[in-house]
Order: structure tokens, then sequence, then C-alpha cells
């Protein structure tokens, strides 16, 4: 079971969030020519590497809000969580 | 090499079976092949064999991190099938029914292949009614599939869940006959034997570590075990492709994903097909042994841990409990996990690459086992011939740019959800 800590509401099991993947793809900007390559990398590409990985979770049966959680691929241990606005440095 | 056959057996009997020769040798790597595969899985173990069978290429090296069939051949559910409603998919997985069913011969290997059909259950009239299209679309494409209505799918497999006031009640179901099971460790340990016995080199315990690539052709790998040169290389390594296309600067329509199996205690003959349930995620078969062999979902988050996670584990098996009640009283043996490599559209990738003398073989979501030889016999012809066969020319790595995509179950690009 992993326990994601929520930057609303605290320490929750992982069955109060789904899971809505890597949050570090970045929609293409608008009024700019966008190239077949970056949405290709937008919509399909994904690095998933084995280690460190940012990405989106939703406390779905808690307060509903999106959230970035940082966890390691091989261990599933989470290191931090982000309010979704939040910039990850 | 020696043949495997009852008078063998009894010859070697007489000397306790001592004297059998190793199935395949622990050769130190060469300094140059003409063809490298990466990945000494089932997909990595039958290219070979293929390259060396159809094509006669065989200066070839299999380079493997662990130990051959150590990853999905040996995690999976071994359920073998071509049930899909898309030409590409239908067309490149009967191919390989044709090959499953030649396989103990052709390998002189018994992998225990058995015929004893699937049938996937429906919950309502509407996905009848899509079952019914998936049936007709697998017959135009020469795949047996047959419509069962409630009563003669309650007389293949009773124990399920019949009864009036259930959320999800059985309306019937698509079976296909032929589809099946086969002993996946011996489909690994067979096709490792024969690509052996042709000349391949099996390398285990070797890592590959980076590419030497020079001008947009490669030109060999780096290893633990040392600098290999290879005029090709052939990347089959499932749930570890990421890992491998970072070092070579590519990102793929790829991600890795947890997918849990487990068994029960072993139990007298009660299931003689495959069974999934309709309205969710299980599937379930009787092992020769008399286990229970469940599986289901992904646990749904990027993962390489090749162990599970209880919640993933309970919610699939709560679909299995609605569908056959009495599995509720078996206990379970063993659980496992393995790493998919779950693509964008659900479909695989058997392709070129960008670099010259590089071949890609990934995505295989759920459905690597029964992929294996025709997974294996495509991928070698297209590293031998430098060109896609017309069985696996779908599965090209641009579908995705080009919008050409292989969608069986329409669910997009969230992997992670099945």
């Amino acid at each position: 079971m992993l326990y994601i800590n929520c930057p609303h509401c605290g320490m929750r099991s992982q069955n109060e969030f789904s899971y809505g993947g890597d949050a570090s793809v970045k929609r293409p900007e608008l009024n700019k020519e966008v190239s077949d390559q970056e949405w290709d990398n937008f919509v399909y590409n994904r690095k998933s590497l084995r280690g460190k990985h940012l990405e989106l979770w939703q406390h779905i049966s808690g307060c509903r809000q999106w959230i970035k959680v940082e966890r390691d691929t091989a261990t599933h241990e989470i290191f931090r969580t982000f309010k979704a606005d939040e910039e990850v440095a | 090499m020696q043949k495997y056959s009852i008078f063998n057996l009894v010859k070697n009997a007489f000397s306790n079976h001592e004297n059998w020769d190793l199935a395949w040798k622990d050769p130190t790597p060469k300094e140059e092949y003409d063809v490298v595969i990466i990945g000494g899985g089932g997909h990595g173990l039958a290219t070979a064999y293929y390259l060396a069978k159809e094509h006669n290429i065989t200066n070839v090296a299999i380079i493997e991190k662990g130990w051959i069939g150590g990853g999905n051949v040996g995690r999976n559910t071994t359920i073998i099938r071509s049930n899909y409603m898309h030409d590409e998919n239908g067309l490149f997985s009967e191919f390989g029914m044709d090959l499953w069913r030649k396989m103990s011969q052709d390998l002189n290997y018994n992998v225990m292949f058995s015929p004893r059909g699937i049938i996937n259950l429906a919950h309502s009239d509407a996905q009848m009614n899509a079952y019914a299209r998936r049936g007709n679309s697998m017959r135009l494409n020469g795949i047996d599939a047959v419509l069962l209505n409630r009563e003669q799918v309650k007389e293949i497999i009773p124990m399920a869940d019949f009864s009036e006031n259930v959320r999800f009640p059985i309306f019937g179901g698509l079976m296909q006959p032929s589809a099946g099971t086969a002993r996946h460790d011996a489909v690994a340990w067979g096709y490792a034997r024969q690509a052996d016995s042709m000349g391949v080199d099996i390398i285990q315990n070797c890592e590959v570590i980076g590419f030497d690539v020079s001008a947009g052709k490669i030109k060999g790998i780096r290893t633990s075990r040392g600098n290999i040169k290879a005029k090709k290389v052939g990347i089959c390594v499932a749930g570890s492709t990421n890992i491998l296309a970072e070092k070579l600067n590519m990102t793929l329509p790829i991600e890795t994903h947890l997918l849990q199996a487990c068994v029960s205690e072993p139990v007298k003959p009660v299931l003689d097909s495959v069974v999934t349930f309709g309205a969710g995620h299980f599937y379930v078969s009787q092992s020769d042994k008399g286990e229970m062999v469940m599986g289901g979902d992904l646990d749904g988050y990027n993962s390489y841990a090749q162990r599970g996670n209880l919640p993933t584990l309970q919610h699939v098996l709560t679909e299995g409990i609605a569908m056959m009640p009495f599995l509720s009283k078996l206990k379970m043996l063993r659980t496992w996990g393995g790493i998919m490599d779950m693509s964008m559209d659900g479909s695989p990738i058997i392709d070129k690459t960008h670099i010259e003398g590089l071949y890609l073989n990934c995505g295989w979501c759920y459905g690597g086992f029964k992929a294996t030889p025709a997974s294996g016999w495509t991928f070698a012809h297209t590293i031998a011939q430098d060109r896609v066969h017309e069985l696996n020319a779908g599965y090209s790595l641009n579908r995705f740019s080009t919008g050409n995509l292989i969608d069986e179950k329409g669910l997009g690009t969230k992997t992670w959800i099945s």
C-alpha cells in the first residue's frame, strides 16, 4: 500500500487516489507554430524511467484536488508531494 | 544436439539420467557478431531461433542481463489467443497460433500447448453486440469464433455465478475454441536449446550499458562483460525498453507498468477453458497442476518493481469472486509481478529505427507471451531482410505521428487505465 501525503489533506492511503501520469509533460504553448514532433512528444512519447518520477495523482475520494507526487518507480518510495500549480525545482 | 525422445529417455534411464547434454552452453562473448539480440526472454530467444532457422544467420548473440526466461516469459499467465478485431492484430496473432500448434515438434521440446478455448463473458446486450461484431471480424480473418448464449456458457462453466440477482449477470460470451495455454518456461527453454544448437551464443549475466553508434549506424554495444561489435542489433527487452532507449536518446510511446498475477492452491480439475470477466479485468484458467491461475489489472502507476501491491490484487480478486464465487474458498499460493512495456495504443512495435542496423521490438502490453513465436518470426525477418514483413508492417514506430494507431480497445494514451 502506498501512503501519499496530500498537500491539502495530509497522509492518506493510495485507495483514495487516482493516477494521472507523468507530470513533467508540458502541452505545447498556444499561439505558436507546433511541429508534429512536439505534438508527438506531448501526446505519446514518455521517458518512463527507473528511479525518480514526477507524476500527477488526483485525491478523488478526498479533496478531489490534483497533486504532484515525486516517487521512485523502482522502490515506490515517495519523496515529496506538491500542489498542482506548485513549480517543482 | 541430443534429441529428446522416448528412446533416449529409456536409454538415459540406465545411467540414472546423469549423461544428458547440457541444454545450452555458457559461452564467453566473441568480439563481433552479425546480429546481437538484447534480451534473453521468449521474444529474444525466438528471434535468434528464427534468424538461424529461416535466414541462415547463425553468428548471433543473445545478451541477457539476468538469466534467460527470468522476466515476463517466466511471469505470465500462459494464455495463447488470437481473438482480436483489428486486421493487424488478428492476422499477426493467427499466424502465431499456427506456430504454436507446431511448436513442440518444431523445437523437439514439449511446450504442453493446450488448445482449451477462451471465453470472454458478456454482461449486457450491448456487450453481446460488440462481441458479435468482434467475432465476425475474427471469422473474416480466418480465426475461429463462436458466440455463446447464457445457456451455452452455463454448460461449459457451470461453476460461474448464474444466479438471478447478481450485479453483472452473464448474458453470454465470445469463445475462441482454438485458444489455450502452454508451459511458459518450456517455450523459453525450447527456443534457447534449439538456437544454441544452431550456433547462437546465449550470454547471460551480461548487462548492456551503452551503444556504439557512428554516422547514424550501429557499430556495437557496450556491456558489463566488455564491448561487442555488431552489424545489427535488435532490442527486445519488454519493460526495460525505456532504459535502453534513454541510452540512445530516444523517447518512445511506451510506459513501464507493473502487472500482477497469482495462483491458488492446487485443486481437482474444475475449469477446462480460459475465462475472462467482461465487467472489469479478471481472467482465470486452471494449470495442469490444478492451481487456479488468475490475473487482471495493472497496479496503475509507472513501476519497475517486479513485485505487486495489495490494493490491485484485492480489486482483481473481488471481480474473480463475483464471476466464480467458489474462488473465495481457495487459499492463495503465490503472487508475483512483472513489468510491462505498455504502448500508447495497446499494440506492439516491431520496426526499424532511425539508426541504421538498430531494430526495436516492444510495446507488448498484456499480450507478450502469446505473441512469442510470431514476434520472433517477424522480428527475425525484419532484422535479416532490413525491412518489415507484411505481418508486422502495421506495428510501425511512426504510426503514432502518422495517426495510424491500432487501438484495439479504444482506450487512448492512458496506459495505466485498462
